[in-house]
């Protein structure tokens, strides 16, 4: 290894002919186009207003259904019944119960599903035979509806959390999982040869070449395996209820559903549609947004 | 070991075939390259001449013959810069610096002195997306240096640039390869491109891949792709090109 040669680095930066300079920044000027930057507001303004307004529009509109058609208020109730709804919930303390025990369980049951969902991914991805054995399997694992654990479940773990965990990680773990190794595979061969000429060890080619280049679609299956953590609870929530399993949104859904309380029913529906939507946002679009733009991956960036 | 103090990629036999019963790619390539050598190696599509490249590289194997780098290994240049899109400019550099072993202390340093060779310390910041198809490749040349090889090879590094920034890089690379006495095998299928930076350009012929000629050009300092000498050396050259490709017509 020629590792004593670092003459070779320093002493060239000599004067050299200015005239080539001026040239090629000429070019490089000409070649790049700068990138015009939105400013934060402005952002703000495209990102939030489109949904604001269609959702404004959506209310409004069932609102004059409501108020022309007149159907009977136990079957469709009004947004203000549901709006009233979702308040006494919340002065009764019902509401944020609810939420709180839902989102701390999803938050574990996902993070658990990342740490085995993981290392599992890397595995199927860099071991041929385990993938061909395992591949199909959790393939259809990924299709197969995770509520479709919560009988079994139940009578392997009773009324505990427990269920409703398991039921969680069948549904994320082959996620998460799949969501890696598809970004794996889709790491250009060039990278990985130029991480060799570079002499990167195996294990320095996995962590500084690979899993930097696969992130997107690790975040990919990130989000997926976020996605039915969440649905998955509120189906064993909704079907497992009692023993020592908290109350969460989907036993609140179930319990609304026992008494025949409509608005209560739809105010829970819609708690739970936008906690889904408020994780999202908060938690997975700014680190996919700042992925994609240092990557040059977003429509806005230019070549 | 057959090498000697002035060779530094000594190639003897060499023969490719992939598979075991698959067509030969290289058929007995034996060739000696000097320390400080600017080497191209000409060919038509096919010929193998990325093959062999690949071979002196380490990123694949001989069927049969050996290839020694004196010095032990050699940087490596692509036709796609292959920066990863992750980094910027001078994070890429210094990853090279890194895997190289160099202190963290002094990447950074190294890094800027190596953009500034090729003239881009002012875009170390700025994200491969970012950067023009040839101030990629001059990225590229700036990591495949931070290797500190003394050897370089480069497959086809401009081959997908315009005229006009491929000129520039070729006085680029020449300046550069004056400056740090690398020695240099530069693949190309571009007959001027290699009659304006080889000291020595070598005509590939095609299936099997061979050797079929070679010339030397008096180095008399740096030359233009326009100048006569240059355009009469690559008349001659495509003549024979063309020879060898009419070959395969039956």
């Amino acid at each position: 290894m020629p590792t004593e040669s670092s003459t070779l680095v320093s002493p060239v930066a000599a004067p050299r002919d200015d005239d080539f300079r001026s040239l090629e920044a000429g070019l490089d000027a000409l070649q790049t186009v700068p990138l015009a930057e939105r400013g934060r507001w402005r952002r703000i303004v495209d990102g939030v207003l489109p949904p604001v307004l269609l959702l404004a529009a959506l209310v409004l509109a069932w609102q004059l259904y409501v108020v022309i058609a007149q159907p009977r208020p136990d079957l469709i109730p009004g947004p203000f019944n549901v709006a009233a709804s979702i308040g006494e919930l919340w002065s009764n303390g019902r509401l944020q119960q609810a939420v709180l025990t839902s989102l701390a369980r999803g938050g574990a049951g996902f993070l658990i599903a990342v740490a085995i969902g993981t290392p599992l991914g890397l595995l199927l991805a860099e071991w041929r035979l385990l993938r061909r054995a395992l591949g199909p399997l959790l393939s259809g694992l990924q299709v197969l509806p995770s509520v479709a654990w919560v009988p079994a479940a139940i009578i392997w773990f009773g009324l505990t959390d427990a269920t409703v965990y398991f039921v969680v990680l069948m549904g994320a773990v082959p996620s998460i999982a799949n969501g890696l190794v598809a970004g794996i595979d889709q790491v250009p061969p060039q990278l990985r040869r130029v991480g060799t000429v570079l002499g990167a060890s195996p294990l320095q080619l996995a962590t500084l070449v690979i899993l930097p280049a696969a992130l997107p679609g690790y975040l990919a299956g990130l989000k997926q395996g976020w996605a039915f953590s969440w649905r998955s609870l509120m189906a064993a929530e909704i079907i497992a209820m009692g023993g020592s399993i908290g109350f969460g949104l989907g036993s609140m859904l179930q319990q609304s559903r026992d008494l025949a309380d409509l608005p209560a029913v739809l105010a829970t529906i819609l708690v739970i549609l936008f906690v889904g939507i408020l994780v999202e946002l908060i938690a997975f679009a700014p680190v996919e947004r700042s992925l994609l733009r240092h990557r040059g991956l977003t429509p806005g960036g230019t070549r | 070991m057959l090498t000697t103090l002035d060779t530094e990629i000594r190639i003897d036999g060499l023969t490719k075939r992939f598979g075991t019963d698959g067509p030969i790619v290289l058929e007995d390539i034996t060739l000696s390259i000097a320390p400080g050598e600017f080497v191209c190696l000409l060919g038509a599509s096919g010929c193998g001449k990325s093959t062999l490249l690949n071979i002196i590289a380490g990123l694949d194997r001989p069927t049969s013959g050996t290839v020694t780098v004196a010095s032990g290994s050699a940087a490596v240049m692509f036709q796609e810069s292959a920066l990863f899109p992750w980094l910027t400019a001078g994070r890429n550099v210094e990853l090279a610096l890194k895997l190289r072993g160099v202190p963290r202390a002094e990447r950074r340093s190294q890094a800027l002195e190596l953009l500034d060779l090729v003239n881009l310390a002012d875009a170390a910041h700025k994200r491969p997306h970012e950067l023009s198809g040839g101030m990629r490749q001059r990225v590229a040349l700036a990591r495949s240096l931070a290797q500190d090889r003394k050897v370089l090879l480069m497959d086809e590094p401009f081959a997908a640039l315009d005229a006009i920034t491929r000129d520039l890089l070729h006085e680029e690379l020449e300046r550069i390869w004056r400056e740090t006495g690398r020695t240099i095998v530069f693949v190309t299928h571009n007959v001027r491109e290699a009659a304006r930076l080889g000291q020595r350009v070598l005509l590939m012929s095609s299936r099997p891949g061979r050797i079929a000629n070679e010339w030397r050009l008096a180095d008399t300092g740096p030359r233009r792709i326009e100048s006569p000498e240059v355009s009469r050396l690559s008349i001659e050259i495509t003549e024979q090109l063309r020879q060898e490709i009419r070959r395969n017509a039956h």
